[in-house]
């Protein structure tokens, strides 16, 4: 009776208890593995990239001994490498600095003669930790001693320690190669904003408030470059203004490999984002504010001094550090027309593909996220404040005719459009051409891919692969991360801590984000390392790359639905996710569908993260341009570029058409 | 149902994809072949191996060299097939390297084996260091065709010259080792810091100063005999010289990784890789392969190319290498394309 009674009362308590609750641990849940997923994704691996920036290696020479067998079988006294390196007035290594894989031969210590009679050595590592020697690739035990024989001397080598400190800091500061970077890197990305942002302002400007003829079409033109690797460009550049070039005349004897290259390809590749954020920046406008301008007597000259820069100070501030940013950690364009110029991210390759340096990359990749940290929170705090200049009784301007304005603006644009597509057009044209510059007959013999490195034609379908892939689950992550820091009920440290995680990605450049996955997960002791060198890392680190962008995008949607829907939906006792999938997602489509958008191009453009991170089953055709650039085989490298190009041209063509009709449908509900 | 479930079924999905293919034994192979060679390479082998499969790795000697040491405690790759010996010599004395006598190693010429027993490394082929000279842009500058190493130095080629980093490059560092060799080491050195003075820019791959050199990007580019035989033949307006005093050269060179999951394959690969079916694969582009008597003439290959071989002392090559390497990119890095 008395069990039956308490089992009334569970029963009871349960019917109780409001559903929400159940439904709060879901939410919870969530919000902790996507929590977990950007934690191992992006947090611990940039920690490894600030440890590895900490670790010195160094040689102790005192720490090993070394003692001749005499020709009765016993020993003589042990004499330490110091103790050998002192007698020649030699240093360990030379003086130079060790890195991780530094070896020192015993051989080399100990002159030839000394030990000319001698059949038999016992060495010694006196260390705690032991390892300061490798014995035939063996490494040695703390205290332990070891007898070679005369013939095995050569196989006994002397390692680097590691310790913690900031040596390598100190190493990279006084390196004048190394420091000129950074120098380099500032004037050009310096160079850069001031010729990008007041040409992507000025054509902004044609845009939206003239009426000049062919906005649409320009429009379009400029965000052309969005679709290509920043490889394209360089590459096509080249072509136009190599030494073999068809407007070499042009650059009267200076040399496009260097400052001029990298400055021309950059402004390219950074127009559209520019322009973009100008479009938006000039299309809040007050009416009344030029009316009153007019009205008081200000010249046109005055008004737009007065009136329309003011409007978009904050949007060309947050262009200036855009494109400042972007400029400072793209690494394509110098790499293929840099020349001997050299800059950060360039380095950070350098440093690691080409000298095995990891240390000194991890240090690279610290000074390189300085200013992309400052950039990016000045970029922020700007954009906060750009939503408060809309007042709700704004009238929206409308450009006047204006016959010398509308044609001064149709030949800025129409040079501009020339400029990108121009380049674009020549990469086609070097692609098809037999042999260039001496054979220009058309051909379609460069698209074999298989007679030159990158990867082949298999490459171009993993970067389908990765893009489908990334987009598909990039946006379902993010948009379900988006809802939940939006649109979840209390747990409010999870949210934030959400938010704060979302946003993170946007400062961390994508070379500085491959190499932190180096560091994370080809440790073999990471149980998560059995993901290295597969398609799924190439999918995570992406994903994660473009998080912020794409979080936005979701979060400004989700804002726009009232909160009274999630009141509506737990009054009916809804589970979230019905909500989110009978509500949020298709009120949202056109954002979840932009985010889908913005991961599939980006994913087949992408070369800083991945560059660290394929494996010979994942090859990029984004990867590819690059290897086959690095080879000398540029016309192939143009040729996948441009695969690239019309494989994005062709996915936002379809993407226009699709939206138009499904937003019809999903949509229906804006319109009465 | 939920939509999480759904990715993470998606990750899983895709991790694990390429995993689930035929019974066949994939081998990774790691080599610095000419990317144009590696098709017609693995076909061969595959189709007299049927149930092995190579998955290449291909990259710079430099870099493929790197690699291999950075792996050095946990490697990827289970053989080695088409690196330079100099490299190969360095990975024998760290103990990577299994020792294994291929089948019909005696054929071969001794020059291309190891010393070891049994040897740790098998040389296949011989690269030789030679000028790729633009005919058509050298005539328009009026400067000659240069002949020798030294006239490279002189003035009226000033800007003109590509050449590989050693650091990254196998040719690159043969070249160096070869005039280190030649002219002794002071005065090697004082010859490279005045070859360095007209060096337009100092390039990652052995063979893209050529490949520059056919497309006119520079006059005259630093590289190897097979290449500039290539470019001629698809219509690179191209002279080949071999330098009056003699030219670099090193083998390309197969050996079995220690520890490899797959040492039966392997060693079938090896086997191959001396065959003479494998000889007559090499010599498409190379002119000396290891078993005498089997190779045919190149298409466009320079003339003497054989006598200009210089008396190669691999062993000192492989043993300075580093001291050598960082020397140079202290006196010359400034001029180094990205790496």
């Amino acid at each position: 009776m008395a069990v039956l009674a308490q089992h009334d009362l569970q029963i009871t308590r349960r019917r109780v208890q409001p559903k929400p609750a159940r439904d709060e641990v879901w939410q919870r849940g969530l919000i902790v593995v996507i929590i977990a997923y950007l934690f191992f994704g992006l947090v611990m691996p940039l920690a490894m990239v600030f440890t590895k920036s900490l670790q010195t290696y160094a040689f102790y020479p005192e720490q090993v001994t070394i003692a001749f067998q005499m020709p009765d079988g016993s020993h003589a006294e042990p004499r330490s490498l110091q103790d050998w390196l002192d007698d020649s007035g030699a240093e360990a290594n030379d003086g130079l600095r060790a890195s991780e894989r530094t070896r020192i031969q015993i051989v080399r210590i100990i002159p030839k003669n000394a030990r000319a009679d001698v059949e038999s050595f016992r060495v010694t590592d006196l260390s705690a930790d032991g390892g300061q020697l490798l014995i035939d690739g063996v490494p040695s035990e703390a205290g332990q001693s070891y007898d070679v024989p005369r013939a095995q001397l050569g196989k006994v080598q002397v390692r680097p320690q590691v310790s913690y400190g900031l040596g390598n800091y100190g190493y990279y500061f006084s390196q004048p190669s190394l420091f000129n970077s950074i120098l380099n890197s500032f004037i050009i990305a310096m160079i850069v904003v001031v010729i990008v942002v007041p040409l992507a302002f000025g054509y902004a400007y044609g845009i939206m408030r003239t009426r000049m003829r062919g906005k649409a079409f320009f429009r379009l033109a400029a965000t052309v470059p969005v679709l290509v690797p920043s490889l394209l460009p360089a590459i096509g550049l080249i072509y136009l203004f190599g030494n073999q070039g068809i407007l070499t005349p042009l650059l009267m004897g200076q040399s496009i490999y260097g400052p001029i290259g990298i400055v021309m390809a950059s402004v390219f590749f950074t127009f559209p984002h520019a322009m973009i954020i100008m479009i938006v920046a000039l299309s809040t406008s007050d009416q009344r504010l030029y009316e009153a301008s007019e009205v008081l007597g200000a010249s046109k000259w005055r008004t737009f001094w007065v009136v329309t820069i003011p409007g978009a100070r904050y949007g060309l501030i947050s262009a200036a550090f855009v494109v400042f940013t972007l400029v400072l950690t793209d690494f394509g364009v110098p790499k293929v027309v840099g020349g001997d110029f050299n800059m950060l991210a360039l380095d950070i390759y350098k440093q690691v593909i080409g000298q095995q340096n990891f240390q000194v990359g991890a240090v690279v990749s610290m000074v390189l996220l300085v200013p992309a940290v400052v950039a990016f929170a000045v970029d922020r705090i700007v954009s906060r404040r750009q939503v408060a200049i809309m007042s709700a009784k704004a009238v929206p301007f409308q450009p006047e005719h204006n016959p010398r304005l509308d044609s001064a603006m149709l030949i800025l644009c129409s040079v501009v459009a020339v400029f990108i597509l121009g380049i674009l057009a020549m990469c086609q044209f070097a692609a098809l051409a037999r042999f260039w510059p001496y054979n220009l007959t058309p051909g379609l013999s460069h698209y074999d891919f298989s007679k030159v490195d990158g990867g082949g034609w298999g490459a171009y379908f993993n970067s389908l692969k990765l893009a489908v892939l990334v987009s598909t689950i990039g946006a379902a992550i993010v948009f379900l991360g988006a809802n939940m820091v939006e649109k979840a009920r209390g747990f409010q440290i999870g949210r934030t801590i959400l938010q704060f995680l979302s946003m993170m990605p946007m400062a961390i450049p994508g070379m500085v984000l491959g190499l932190a996955y180096i560091f994370f997960f080809n440790d073999p002791a990471n149980p998560l390392h059995f993901l290295y060198g597969t398609m799924a890392i190439l999918v995570i680190n992406t994903s994660i790359h473009l998080w912020t962008v794409s979080h936005l995008t979701a979060s400004t949607a989700l804002k726009q639905m009232d909160k009274e829907f999630e009141a509506v939906a737990m009054s009916l006792k809804q589970p979230f996710w019905r909500m989110l999938s009978r509500v949020s997602a298709p009120v949202c489509l056109p954002a979840i569908s932009e985010i889908w958008l913005y991961y599939f191009v980006n994913a087949m453009t992408t070369v800083s993260a991945v560059v660290f991170l394929y494996s010979p089953q994942t090859q990029l055709a984004s990867i590819a341009v690059l290897n086959m650039d690095d080879a000398g085989d540029i016309a192939p490298a143009a040729a996948m570029g441009m695969m690239i190009f019309y494989t994005n041209a062709l996915v936002r063509i379809l993407y226009s058409l699709a939206t138009g009709r499904l937003m019809g449908r999903l949509q229906a509900w804006r319109h009465r | 149902m939920n939509p999480m479930r759904i990715c993470l079924a998606a990750l899983i999905a895709a991790g694990i994809a390429p995993a689930a293919q035929a019974q066949q034994t994939t081998l990774t192979v790691y080599t610095a072949f000419e990317a144009e060679d590696l098709q017609r390479y693995k076909e061969a082998f595959e189709a007299e191996n049927p149930d092995i499969s190579i998955e290449w790795v291909r990259d710079s000697t430099g870099i493929i060299t790197a690699k291999l040491l950075a792996e050095k405690d946990n490697p990827v790759a289970d053989a080695i097939w088409g690196l330079a010996a100099s490299s190969l010599l360095l990975m024998k004395s760290e103990g990577m390297l299994e020792p294994y006598a291929p089948k019909g190693v005696e054929a071969l010429d001794a020059r291309f084996v190891d010393t070891s027993q049994p040897p740790a490394w098998i040389g296949l082929d011989a690269w030789i260091a030679a000028l790729c000279v633009n005919t058509i842009e050298l005539e328009k500058t009026g400067a000659p065709v240069p002949a020798s190493w030294e006239d490279l130095t002189r003035p009226e080629y000033e800007g003109m010259v590509a050449m590989p980093n050693p650091a990254s490059s196998g040719t690159g560092f043969l070249d160096v080792s070869a005039w280190l060799q030649m002219f002794g080491e002071e005065k090697g050195w004082d010859y490279m810091d005045r070859l360095h003075k007209n060096i337009a820019f100092y390039t990652h791959s052995g063979s893209k100063p050529c490949k520059d050199a056919a497309r006119g990007e520079v006059p005259i580019g630093v590289s190897f005999a097979f290449r500039g035989a290539k470019s001629i033949s698809e219509g690179a307006p191209l002279a080949v010289v071999m330098p009056s005093e003699g030219s670099g050269w090193d083998m390309e060179a197969a050996a079995i990784v220690a520890g490899t999951d797959f040492p039966e394959e392997a060693q079938r690969l090896m086997d191959w890789t001396v065959s003479e079916n494998a000889m007559k694969q090499y010599n498409v582009g190379y002119a000396v392969v290891a078993t005498p008597g089997i190779a045919q003439p190149v298409e466009n290959y320079p003339e003497g190319a054989l006598d200009a071989m210089i008396e190669n002392d691999f062993e000192w090559a492989a043993n300075n290498r580093e001291q050598i390497l960082k020397e140079w990119s202290a006196r010359y890095d400034s001029k180094s394309e990205a790496q």
